[in-house]
C-alpha cells in the first residue's frame, strides 16, 4: 500500500466525521494562529524600535556625563572634539524642566538648550518658522523652538511663530515648531522646548553640559570617531571614566533588540505550549478513534493488512488532521495579524519563516501525538478485534 | 482428486481461560485438496473457531505442521501471515464484516489496496469480481443500502477478488434468512463448480448437507467418515438442539 493510497484513506475517514475532526484541530489552529500572530506581535515591536533608533540616525555618538560635578564640560571641550577627525557635527545638550506660559496656557516641558548642530544630528525637521542660529546662541537671545505637543498645548487656536511665551518668568520669542517625532522609547519627543545653550545655561541655573551628541562621518566612522572622543575625554578628565559614558545607536540597538527578542521568545513559547495542549487533543481523539474502531482493524488485518499498513493509516490521519490544523492556523494567524495591524497602532512583523515553522511544527506534533494511538492499532490482535462489535 | 491446498498434520492450540488451560485442537490432521468443499461442522466450544483462526492465518498453532498451497506456514511472521491472508485466504464473515464508510466497490478492493496494485488494476478485477456474484449494477452503493443477502454477496465478491486459492467462510448464512441462505449456498455451489475450493465453518447441519465433504469437530477433535457417506442422526441432533438454544 503506498502513500498516496493511505492519505485518500484518511481524508476519508475524517471526512465521515468533520464535527469531531474540526474540533480536534481547533487546538492546533488555535495554537498556530497564536504563535503567528505573537510572534508578529513582538517582532514588530522589535522591528519598531530598530526602526525608531535607527531614524535617528546610525551615525549618531553619545556622550552622557552622569556627574556633571567631575565632568565639567566647557565651550572649549566641544570646540576640542569638533576639531576631531571623521566627525561632522557636534551638538552639546544641557536640560531642564520648566513650566511654559502663554496667557492662560500653561506646559511643564523639558528644556533642551543646544546648538544648530543638534537639528542635524537629531534628523529633526521643522514644520514652520526657523531653527536656533548660532548668533542666538551668541547673542543669548530669548527665542525658542517647540515640540509640536507643547506648541498645541501652549498655542491651541493660533500660529505661535512669531509670539511670545512665558518662561520661568521671561519672555521668549518663538521662532520655529518642529515636525512630530512621535514617541520613542516611552518618551514623547514633542513635548519637548528647544533654546540655544547660551540662554538655557541661564534660565536653569545650570552650566552642566549633561550630554553631548556627536555625527559621524558616515557609518563606518562611528567606531573610530567613539574612540576619538573617548580619547579626547581621557586628556580633558584623567581618571573619571566612571563619570561618563560613550555610546553608538549601535549598541542601544542592541540591547533594545535583546530585550524585545527575549520578549518574543516568551511569546512564542506561551503560544507552543497551547500547540502542544492541541497535539494531546489529537492523541485523545486518536485512542478514542482506535477503539472505536477496532473491528475496522480487525476486518483489514483479516483481509491482509499488517502492523505496518495500519499503523501508517491511524499515523497518516493524525498528521492529515494536524497539518490541516496546522494550515487552517497559518491562515487564521496571517489574517488576524492584518486585522490587528489595520484596527490598532501595534506593529506587526510578517515572518515566512515562523509561519512555515508553526507549521511544521503542527506536523511534527501529528508524528509525535499520532505514533501511540496509531501503535496501539497496529498491535491489535485481529481475532480479538473482530469479536468486537 | 487434485492435488492438496490445505495439510494440516499433527496441529494443537491450548489457550488460557479463567486460568484454565483450554486444549482447543488436539493433535488435528486435516488435507484438503483442491476443488474440495468442505464443511467443518460443530457446536460452540468445539475449537471450530479455534480451528478457523488456523486455517484462516488468523492465529499460530502451538505446534504442528500447516502447509497453504504447498506454503508452510506455522512458524511465520506476523506481516507474513498477513500477506499469506491476503494472497491464499478470502474470508467471509457471519456478519459479512464489510466497512460501511466504503462503498461495495471500495470494499471490494481493500484486499487488493494491501496488495499494492494499480488503482486501474484494482478497480478491473473488483469490478470483475462484483459482476459474478451478480451485483454489478450496485458498485457504488454502501453496505447499509444493500440487503442482507446482498452484503453476503458483496463479502464474496471481496473473497474472490484476489483470486485466492481459498475460500473461508464462517457461518456465512448465519444472518441470512433461509431463503438468502439457499441462494447463497447455490452461488458458492456454483463457484465450486468452476474449480474454487471452498471451507464453511458452521453449526447448522443444513448448510453442511450441501457440502460435498462433512468434517465433524468435538472436543477439540476432528471426525470425518469420508466420502459422501455420513452418519447423519447423531449430529443432525446436535445441530438442532444448538439452533434451539440459540
Amino acid at each position: 500500500m503506498n502513500l498516496v493510497e493511505s492519505i485518500k484513506m484518511a481524508l476519508k475517514s475524517i471526512k465521515s466525521n468533520k464535527i469531531r475532526a474540526i474540533l480536534t484541530m481547533l487546538g492546533i489552529i488555535i495554537g498556530v494562529a497564536s504563535v503567528i500572530t505573537l510572534v508578529g506581535v513582538g517582532q514588530g515591536s522589535s522591528q519598531s524600535v530598530t526602526d525608531e533608533i535607527g531614524s535617528l540616525g546610525t551615525n549618531l555618538i553619545t556622550l552622557s556625563v552622569n556627574d556633571t560635578e567631575s565632568v565639567q564640560l566647557k565651550d572649549d571641550h566641544i570646540l576640542e572634539f569638533q576639531e576631531l577627525n571623521g566627525i561632522s557635527e557636534v551638538a552639546p545638550v544641557v536640560t531642564g524642566r520648566i513650566n511654559a506660559k502663554n496667557q492662560d496656557n500653561t506646559a511643564q516641558v523639558s528644556i533642551t538648550g543646544t546648538t544648530p548642530s543638534y537639528l542635524t544630528v537629531r534628523n529633526l525637521t521643522l514644520s514652520q518658522g526657523r531653527f536656533i542660529t548660532d548668533m542666538d546662541d551668541v547673542l543669548r537671545q530669548k527665542v525658542v523652538v517647540l515640540g509640536s505637543t507643547t506648541s498645541e498645548t501652549l498655542f491651541p487656536y493660533e500660529n505661535p511663530v512669531g509670539r511670545s511665551v512665558q518662561i520661568e518668568g521671561v519672555s521668549f520669542q518663538v521662532v520655529g515648531v518642529l515636525d512630530s517625532v512621535g514617541t520613542s522609547l516611552g518618551t514623547s519627543g514633542d513635548n519637548v522646548m528647544i533654546a540655544p545653550l547660551s540662554t538655557t545655561q541661564r534660565i536653569t541655573q545650570s552650566t552642566a553640559i549633561g550630554t553631548v551628541y556627536f555625527q559621524a562621518e558616515s557609518e563606518d566612522y562611528v567606531n573610530r570617531a567613539m574612540f576619538q572622543v573617548q580619547g579626547v575625554l581621557t586628556t580633558l578628565f584623567p581618571n573619571s571614566s566612571d563619570y561618563y559614558s560613550v555610546s553608538s545607536q549601535e549598541d542601544l540597538m542592541e540591547t533594545m533588540t535583546s530585550v524585545s527578542d527575549t520578549m518574543t521568545l516568551m511569546l512564542g513559547g506561551i503560544a507552543s505550549i497551547s500547540l502542544l495542549v492541541g497535539g494531546i487533543g489529537i492523541m485523545n481523539i486518536m485512542l478514542v478513534s482506535v477503539s472505536e474502531r477496532t473491528k475496522e482493524i480487525g476486518i483489514r488485518k483479516a483481509i491482509g493488512a499488517n502492523r505496518k499498513s495500519i499503523l501508517l493509516q491511524f499515523l497518516i490521519e493524525a498528521v492529515v488532521l494536524s497539518t490541516l490544523g496546522g494550515f487552517i492556523g497559518v491562515v487564521i494567524g496571517l489574517g488576524v495579524s492584518k486585522l490587528m495591524e489595520v484596527f490598532s497602532s501595534i506593529t506587526i512583523s510578517y515572518s515566512p519563516f515562523v509561519a512555515l515553522l508553526a507549521f511544521l511544527f503542527s506536523l511534527l506534533i501529528g508524528i509525535v501525538f499520532g505514533v501511540f494511538p496509531a501503535n496501539k492499532a497496529s498491535k491489535l490482535n485481529p481475532i480479538q478485534a473482530l469479536r468486537q462489535e | 482428486m487434485g492435488n492438496s491446498v490445505i495439510e494440516i498434520n499433527q496441529m494443537s492450540k491450548s489457550y488460557e481461560l479463567g486460568g484454565e488451560t483450554v486444549k482447543a485442537l488436539q493433535e488435528v490432521s486435516l488435507q484438503i485438496n483442491e476443488g474440495d468443499f468442505l464443511s467443518i461442522i460443530g457446536p460452540s466450544g468445539s475449537g471450530k473457531s479455534t480451528f478457523m483462526n488456523m486455517i484462516g492465518c488468523l492465529d499460530k498453532p502451538d505446534s504442528g505442521e500447516y502447509l497453504l498451497d504447498g506454503k508452510k506456514v506455522n512458524n511465520m511472521k506476523d506481516h507474513e501471515l498477513a500477506a499469506i491472508r491476503n494472497v491464499k485466504i478470502g474470508f467471509i464473515f457471519q456478519n459479512f464484516n464489510l466497512l460501511n464508510k466504503l462503498t461495495a466497490l471500495e470494499n471490494v478492493e481493500l484486499p487488493l489496496v494491501y496488495r499494492g496494485l494499480s488503482a486501474k488494476e484494482r478497480r478491473e478485477k473488483a469490478i470483475n469480481s462484483l459482476e459474478r456474484v451478480g451485483l454489478g449494477e450496485r458498485i457504488h452503493h454502501m453496505p447499509t443500502q444493500l440487503s442482507g443477502g446482498q452484503q453476503q454477496r458483496v463479502a464474496i465478491a471481496r473473497a474472490l477478488a484476489g483470486d485466492p486459492p481459498v475460500l473461508l467462510a464462517d457461518e456465512p448464512t448465519g444472518a441470512l434468512d433461509s431463503k438468502t441462505s439457499k441462494e447463497l449456498l447455490q452461488m458458492l455451489k456454483e463457484l465450486n463448480k468452476r474449480g474454487q475450493t471452498i471451507v464453511i465453518i458452521t453449526h447448522d447441519l443444513e448448510v453442511a448437507k450441501e457440502t460435498n465433504r462433512i468434517v465433524r469437530i468435538h472436543d477439540g477433535q476432528l471426525y470425518e467418515n469420508g466420502g459422501d457417506w455420513f452418519e447423519p442422526s447423531r449430529i443432525y441432533q446436535n445441530g438442532t438442539q444448538e439452533y434451539q438454544e440459540q
